[in-house]
């Protein structure tokens, strides 16, 4: 490719991630001219929808925000409630939401890992023709997704938009003979997560690496999923009251949805299945670190493109501790405390699967919601995901247009982003002139 | 009247994207004898879990193929003809109904009948509101499922 040569490469729609995107890219000979990751994000409906109405709606408004990761909102608006609330329930509840968060974790994650992301490392145009060549690994990742699903279904009541939790607890606790049948199948799929793990594992991986700023929760206990504090692998500690204070939300001319910046560097960050992995690896479980060493990952990694592998890391993780939470479940005596509404702030984050959300509302001495604030991980990592594109497709310029651009969603899918959590419509466009 | 599985695919939030669920939710309260009806938000292997072991299974989605005019009534029988995938790519999950039915196909077969009825939108942002056009086609589309589940 001569580098007087100007390419243009358009791609109006971006395949294989939650929602719709689009990315704009111009490049002359060998320099990016211009580089957009584009999402047009029509006005903060959610927001605006929660206003004047009773706290206790929120974790069921807003865990319509995304179908695939349904508990991350539920479970962040419910902490934000009761941090407002001043409610706080025991220990059998919180290992309860736990293993129902475990189970969104094994159904979003695997979901991304085979049927989204795989066929990007194996040539395959989509997860139909990957089935073709690989059936069992297909119906494997369809068995443990199921599993994951089914979690959901014995303790949230129904896989798609559960309805049995609320602010200060559940409506109806799970028995115990369906918590023992739940045990008998993560029993089986634990094993099949460990396969497909190893399966990912021996994948070939663009090479390509960042120095990422990662954040994610820490708790001092346990790897963080639905508590602790927000940390960074740059030195920041702080609580998630203190949220607003180190992140914001900046307007890009091409992009509706708002990019989050770290307000210190005004810099992105990178929040997900690799912070949480490089921020919290130590407290991983033997059978996941062991998993991870023999992937080539021993408590660090920082090629995006091996998400896929950290992804499957976690997943093990999410079995293992479903199965320990599940065998030691005893039905729970007063399955929800009684709460007085009360005018009040509160704030809530928890681990996504996509990565840390953010929830923080205030309350009316009724306690109708006077104003309320989400940010999902997707828009967190949307000014990470663009510095990412910026840096692979320098590094991948001898590409033909059409390879350049399957690594560009590539890329993109790396995130697994929920682009209908962030936003509606995006199409992908690649200009290479 | 032999078992059939009734599927609303959409988002109660996203305009002319209801259309599925109320379909479904109507036909909930009908309490047709036989007929089982789930409202589902699209994400394909979920749809897959929901279909694999039924026999007679009917799907009731919004579509945006872009070349119809709104409102237009799209009717595919997925045992006959893969359903386009760019007509019903709309959904927020592109892992969706037209891909789970080609990974059903490959993976495990179809059931024995399975009817897709999807409604063509123009509107698929946040809002509690559909298209007068989505609405009228939503009625119609009642009626003639009513003869059919009759």
């Amino acid at each position: 490719m001569s580098k007087t040569t100007t390419r243009t490469i358009k791609v109006d729609d971006l395949a294989r991630v939650e929602g719709e995107g689009a990315l704009y890219l111009r490049v002359r000979g060998e320099e990016i001219q211009d580089l957009k990751f584009r999402i047009h994000e029509p006005p903060r409906f959610f927001e605006a929808l929660l206003q004047g109405r009773d706290y206790s709606e929120a974790p069921d408004i807003t865990a319509r925000i995304c179908g695939i990761c349904p508990i991350a909102y539920i479970m962040g608006a419910t902490h934000a409630m009761e941090d407002a609330l001043g409610v706080t329930v025991g220990s059998e509840m919180r290992d309860l939401r736990r293993l129902v968060y475990c189970g969104e974790w094994i159904e979003s994650h695997v979901l991304h890992a085979f049927l989204l992301h795989a066929p990007d490392f194996l040539g395959y145009e989509d997860s139909i023709s990957l089935s073709k060549d690989h059936p069992e690994v297909v119906k494997k990742a369809l068995a443990i997704k199921k599993t994951g699903n089914k979690i959901l279904e014995v303790i949230g009541g129904r896989a798609i938009h559960p309805v049995n939790l609320k602010v200060g607890g559940i409506f109806k606790a799970p028995k115990k003979a369906a918590m023992e049948a739940l045990a008998v199948e993560l029993e089986a799929g634990l094993k099949i997560a460990v396969e497909l793990t190893e399966f990912v594992s021996g994948l070939t991986f663009p090479d390509y690496h960042y120095d990422y700023t990662c954040v994610s929760l820490k708790h001092p206990d346990e790897y963080a999923i639905t508590e602790g504090r927000l940390v960074s692998n740059k030195g920041m500690d702080i609580a998630i009251a203190d949220f607003e204070k180190h992140f914001g939300e900046e307007h890009v001319e091409h992009s509706n949805a708002l990019h989050g910046v770290a307000k210190e560097t005004g810099g992105a960050y990178l929040t997900g299945p690799i912070a949480r992995f490089n921020n919290n690896f130590d407290q991983l479980s033997p059978k996941a670190k062991k998993l991870a060493k023999k992937a080539g990952l021993n408590g660090h990694c920082d090629n995006p493109f091996q998400s896929i592998v950290v992804r499957m890391i976690e997943t093990v993780y999410a079995f293992e501790e479903s199965l320990r939470l599940a065998k030691a479940y005893q039905p729970l005596k007063v399955p929800s405390i009684d709460i007085t509404p009360r005018a009040g702030e509160g704030f809530g984050c928890t681990e996504a699967p996509r990565g840390i959300c953010y929830h923080s509302y205030e309350l009316d001495k009724k306690g109708l919601i006077r104003k309320a604030r989400i940010m999902p991980p997707t828009s967190q990592n949307q000014k990470q995901i663009e510095r990412d594109l910026w840096g692979v497709v320098e590094k991948n310029l001898d590409l033909s247009d059409d390879d350049l651009k399957w690594r560009c969603e590539q890329t993109i899918r790396n995130y697994d982003p929920c682009i209908s959590c962030a936003t509606h419509f995006l199409k992908l466009t690649i200009e290479r002139e | 009247m032999t078992k059939t599985l009734l599927i609303g695919v959409g988002a109660l939030y996203r305009s002319d994207d209801r259309v599925g669920l109320l379909i479904a939710r109507h036909f909930k309260d009908r309490m047709i004898a036989g007929l089982e009806v789930v409202e589902h938000h699209g994400e394909g292997t979920g749809l897959m879990e929901l279909w694999e072991d039924e026999a007679h299974v009917i799907v009731v989605d919004a579509a945006q193929s872009g070349t119809a005019p709104v409102g237009t009534l799209h009717e595919f029988d997925a045992i006959s003809n893969p359903l386009p995938a760019s007509f019903l790519h709309y959904s927020s999950h592109l892992f969706g109904l037209a891909e789970a039915v080609e990974l059903s196909r490959t993976m495990s077969g179809l059931p024995q009948s399975f009817l897709v009825y999807a409604i063509e939108g123009e509107d698929f942002s946040h809002s509690e509101t559909m298209s007068p056009a989505v609405e009228k086609a939503m009625n119609e589309l009642i009626l003639k499922l009513e003869e059919r589940l009759a």
